[in-house]
C-alpha cells in the first residue's frame, strides 16, 4: 500500500484556484522532491497536506495510512506520523522550547499508545540530536524559535523531526535562507533520519538541496499541476536548462511520467 | 459623563464628608495622642492639596483613561477604628501565598491585626511593625523618610491618603543586614458599606547593602465593596538588593488605588512587581527616582482583568545619576468587556548618561469587547543614552496555534500554552522561587478558570 496518494487534487485560497488537478503517489521509504517555480503550488501542497485552515479543497483527494488524510485535524495528522518543517518557523514567546517538544513527543507518544517520557528521558533523548544538528543546548531553554537565527531555526526544525520520527516529512523550502554549512548540517540531519519506514516529500525552489538530500523521484511543479517526473537526473536538467524548457515548452500538454 | 465632572471637580466646602472626617481625626488626637506631633502638620498639609486638586477628572493627562467618578461619588467613610468582629484566628492559613514562610504582618480594613500576625526571628536591628505602633518607638528614624518619597504634588489620592492614613506597615533592614525570607504585609477587606475607605502608609527601607524582599497582597472578602488606597513608600539605599511584590485580588465590587513612591541608590538592585487580578477599578502608580550611579531595577507587571474591571498601570521612571538600567515588563491578558490602561513615561535628566532604559506593553485581547489605551512615553534629555519602548495589543496569534497544532498539540492545550506563556513571561521574572511558584499556580488557576480558552476560541 503506498503512504500519501493524492489524486486529482485541487485547492485554493481566498476564493483563488492554487492546485489544479496534482496527483502524487509516495511509497514508504521513498524520498520525492518537488520542484517549481514561485507561485506553481509549493507551499499551498505543503499547507493542504499539513491542514492550514482557510485551504479550500473543491476537487479530488488525499489518503495517507490508507485513510482520508483531509478528514484530520492539523494534530491528528501530526500524531499519525506526518511533519511539516516550516518554510517560516514561528517564534512562540514565552512558550519554553523543551516544555513545547516534550509535549508534541507525548502526543505522538500517547497517540501511538507508548508511555510518556518525563522530564529526564526527553532530556537523554535529545541530547545526541542536538549534536547531529550542531546546536547549542541553552537554545532548548530558551522560548520557542525566539532570538534563534534564520539558520538555528532551520536546524531546530530538523531536531524536531528527530524528535518526533514521523512517517512521512515534508520539508518545505527548507533550503531558503541558509548558507552552504547550514545548509550541509540540515541536510545530514535529515538524511539520518533515512530509513525503509520513512518517506520524505521535499519541496524545493533550487536543485542546490538536492546535492545533499539525493531523492529517489523528482516531480516539477507549474500552475499547479505536476508537468513532469523522472529520476534524481530530472533535477539536474532543470538546473542547466531552467524552468522555462517545461512550461512554455510544452504547455498543457506533459504528463506524469 | 458631563454629570461625572461636576461631581469631581466639586471643591472641599464646610459640609464636605471629607472635612467632617479629619474633625474625627482631630477629636482622636487630643483625646487619645498616640501620634507624634509631627504628623498631624503632614495630615493638614495633605487635606489642604487633597482639596486644591480635587478627583482627578478625564481632562487631566495622566487620568485620560481612567474614570474615577464611580469613587469620587462614594459616600467617603474613612475606617477610622477597627472592625468589631474580628476575622476567624486561621484565615491566614487559607490565603493565597500561605505557602510562604517568614513575618507577616496582617491588616484588617487597614487596622494592623496582631492575633492574625507573626514576626518570627528576625536578624538584628531588623524592624517589621504597624506604621502606628513604629511611630512610638522609632519616630525619628520613620520621620526621615515618611512622606519623603512621595514627590507627585499632583496625586489627589496621595494627598488624601497622607490626610487619612491610619496605619501601615514599617519595615527597616539595617545596612548590610540579610533577611532571607519574605515580608507578608497582607491586606484583607472585609467591610461591605459602600464608600468604606482604607487608606494604608507602608514604609519599606533597605539601608545600604541589605537585602529584603516585602510582599504586599490586597485580598477581600467577596462582596466587600471597600474603597482601599495605599501609598508605599519604598527606599533601596546604595548597594541594597530589593524585591518588592504587590498581589492584588480584591473583590469584584472593590475600588484600589495604589501608589508606590521609591528612591533607589547607587548600585542598588531592584525588582518590584504588581500582579493586577481583582477590584472592579485598580490604579497602580509607579514613581521611581534613580538617584544613584550604576543602578539596575526592574518593574514588571502583569494584569488579568475580565468583566467589566478596568485596571490601570501608570507609570514614570526617572533617570537622575547616570548608568542606570530601568526595564519595564508589562503583559496583560483581557476578557470580556474589560479595560487595560498603560503608561509608562521614562524621564532621562541632563546628567543622567550611558542611561540604559526598556519599556515595553503587550496586551492579549480576549475578546471583541475588551480594550487598551496604552501609552508609552520617552523623555530624553542626555545625548549618550540607550531607551526603547514599544506597545502591542492582539489578538492570540493564529500562526502559533497552527504550529503548535502541527506538532500534534489539540487546539486546547496550544492555546493554554500560549496564554501561560505570556504570563509567564512575567511570572519568571520574579526572583524568590517559592513566591514565584505560588504565583505561577495562582495565575494559572486563574486563566484556566477562562471559559474562552476551554471553548478554544
Amino acid at each position: 500500500m503506498s503512504l500519501l496518494e493524492i489524486k486529482n487534487l485541487h485547492a485554493g485560497v481566498e476564493g483563488r484556484e492554487i492546485i489544479k488537478g496534482l496527483s502524487l503517489t509516495i511509497n514508504p521509504g521513498e524520498v520525492h522532491a518537488v520542484m517549481g517555480p514561485n507561485g506553481s503550488g509549493k507551499s499551498t501542497l505543503a499547507a493542504v497536506l499539513a491542514g492550514r485552515e482557510g485551504y479550500i479543497i473543491t476537487q479530488g483527494s488525499v489518503f495517507y495510512k490508507g485513510a482520508d488524510l483531509l478528514d484530520l485535524d492539523p494534530e491528528e495528522r501530526a500524531r499519525e506520523g506526518l511533519f511539516l518543517a516550516f518554510q517560516y518557523p514561528v517564534e512562540i514567546s514565552g512558550v519554553n522550547t523543551t516544555y513545547f517538544l516534550k509535549a508534541a513527543l507525548n502526543e505522538v507518544r500517547k497517540h501511538r499508545g507508548q508511555p510518556e517520557v518525563d522530564a529526564i528521558e526527553f532530556l537523554e533523548l535529545i541530547k545526541d540530536k542536538i549534536q547531529l544538528l550542531e546546536l547549542r543546548e541553552d537554545l532548548l531553554k530558551r522560548s520557542v524559535n525566539e532570538g534563534f537565527s534564520g539558520g538555528e531555526k532551520k536546524r531546530a526544525e530538523i531536531l524536531q523531526m528527530a524528535v518526533l520520527e514521523p512517517t512521512l516529512a515534508v520539508l518545505d523550502e527548507t533550503d531558503s535562507g541558509l548558507d552552504i554549512d547550514a545548509l550541509r548540517i540540515v541536510a545530514n540531519g535529515v538524511n539520518r533520519l533515512r530509513h525503509p519506514g520513512h518517506s520524505q516529500l521535499v519541496i524545493t525552489h533550487y536543485q542546490r538541496l538536492l546535492n545533499y538530500i539525493v531523492p529517489d523521484f523528482v516531480h516539477v511543479l507549474s500552475d499547479g499541476r505536476i508537468v513532469k517526473s523522472g529520476r534524481k537526473e530530472l533535477a539536474l536538467e532543470l538546473e542547466s536548462k531552467g524552468y522555462d524548457w517545461l512550461i512554455k515548452g510544452h504547455p498543457g500538454q506533459l504528463q506524469p511520467a | 459623563m458631563i454629570q461625572t465632572e461636576t461631581a469631581q471637580q466639586r471643591p472641599a466646602a464646610a459640609s464636605d464628608p471629607f472635612l467632617a472626617a479629619f474633625a474625627r481625626i482631630e477629636q482622636a488626637r487630643d483625646r487619645q495622642p498616640v501620634w507624634p506631633a509631627w504628623i498631624f502638620p503632614l495630615r493638614k498639609a495633605g487635606l489642604a492639596r487633597f482639596a486644591e486638586l480635587g478627583f482627578p477628572t478625564l481632562q487631566q493627562e495622566d487620568w485620560r483613561f481612567t474614570n474615577v467618578a464611580t469613587i469620587a461619588q462614594l459616600p467617603f467613610r474613612p475606617l477610622l477604628a477597627p472592625g468589631e468582629v474580628p476575622p476567624p484566628a486561621d484565615l491566614a492559613v487559607k490565603l493565597p501565598l500561605a505557602e510562604l514562610t517568614g513575618p507577616r504582618l496582617v491588616f484588617v480594613d487597614g487596622h494592623f491585626a496582631p492575633a492574625l500576625s507573626s514576626l518570627g526571628n528576625l536578624p538584628k536591628g531588623v524592624k517589621v511593625a504597624s506604621l502606628a505602633a513604629a511611630l512610638a518607638t522609632d519616630g525619628p528614624l520613620i520621620q526621615q523618610h515618611l512622606e519623603q518619597h512621595v514627590r507627585d504634588n499632583a496625586n489627589a489620592f496621595a494627598a488624601l491618603n497622607s490626610a487619612y492614613f491610619q496605619d501601615g506597615a514599617f519595615v527597616f533592614v539595617p545596612a548590610g543586614v540579610v533577611v532571607a525570607e519574605p515580608v507578608q504585609l497582607i491586606h484583607l477587606a472585609t467591610s461591605k458599606e459602600a464608600g468604606a475607605a482604607v487608606n494604608l502608609r507602608h514604609l519599606l527601607v533597605a539601608e545600604p547593602d541589605s537585602q529584603m524582599t516585602v510582599i504586599e497582597s490586597y485580598l477581600a472578602a467577596p462582596d466587600a465593596a471597600c474603597f482601599t488606597n495605599v501609598v508605599t513608600e519604598l527606599v533601596a539605599a546604595s548597594g541594597a538588593r530589593v524585591e518588592h511584590c504587590k498581589f492584588q485580588d480584591e473583590s469584584a465590587a472593590a475600588f484600589h488605588i495604589a501608589a508606590l513612591h521609591a528612591t533607589f541608590g547607587r548600585a542598588s538592585n531592584v525588582w518590584h512587581h504588581s500582579f493586577a487580578l481583582g477590584a472592579r477599578l485598580s490604579r497602580n502608580s509607579i514613581r521611581a527616582r534613580l538617584e544613584g550611579e550604576g543602578l539596575e531595577c526592574v518593574l514588571n507587571g502583569l494584569y488579568l482583568p475580565k468583566g467589566d474591571q478596568l485596571m490601570d498601570h501608570h507609570m514614570v521612571v526617572e533617570h537622575v545619576a547616570p548608568r542606570c538600567a530601568s526595564h519595564e515588563y508589562f503583559n496583560g491578558i483581557l476578557d470580556d468587556r474589560a479595560k487595560g490602561v498603560f503608561h509608562g513615561r521614562i524621564h532621562v535628566n541632563p546628567g543622567a548618561q550611558k542611561t540604559d532604559a526598556k519599556q515595553t506593553n503587550k496586551n492579549l485581547l480576549l475578546s471583541d469587547e475588551a480594550t487598551v489605551d496604552t501609552k508609552p512615553q520617552l523623555e530624553i534629555h542626555a545625548d549618550d543614552v540607550k531607551c526603547t519602548h514599544g506597545a502591542t495589543i492582539g489578538q492570540m496569534n493564529e500562526e502559533s496555534i497552527f504550529y503548535l497544532r502541527v506538532r500534534g498539540i489539540g487546539e486546547d492545550l496550544a492555546r493554554r500554552m500560549l496564554m501561560h506563556g505570556f504570563a509567564g513571561e512575567i511570572i519568571d521574572r520574579v526572583q524568590h522561587p517559592v513566591l514565584r511558584e505560588a504565583l505561577d499556580q495562582i495565575v494559572w488557576a486563574r486563566l484556566e478558570e477562562n471559559p474562552q480558552i476551554a471553548e478554544g476560541k
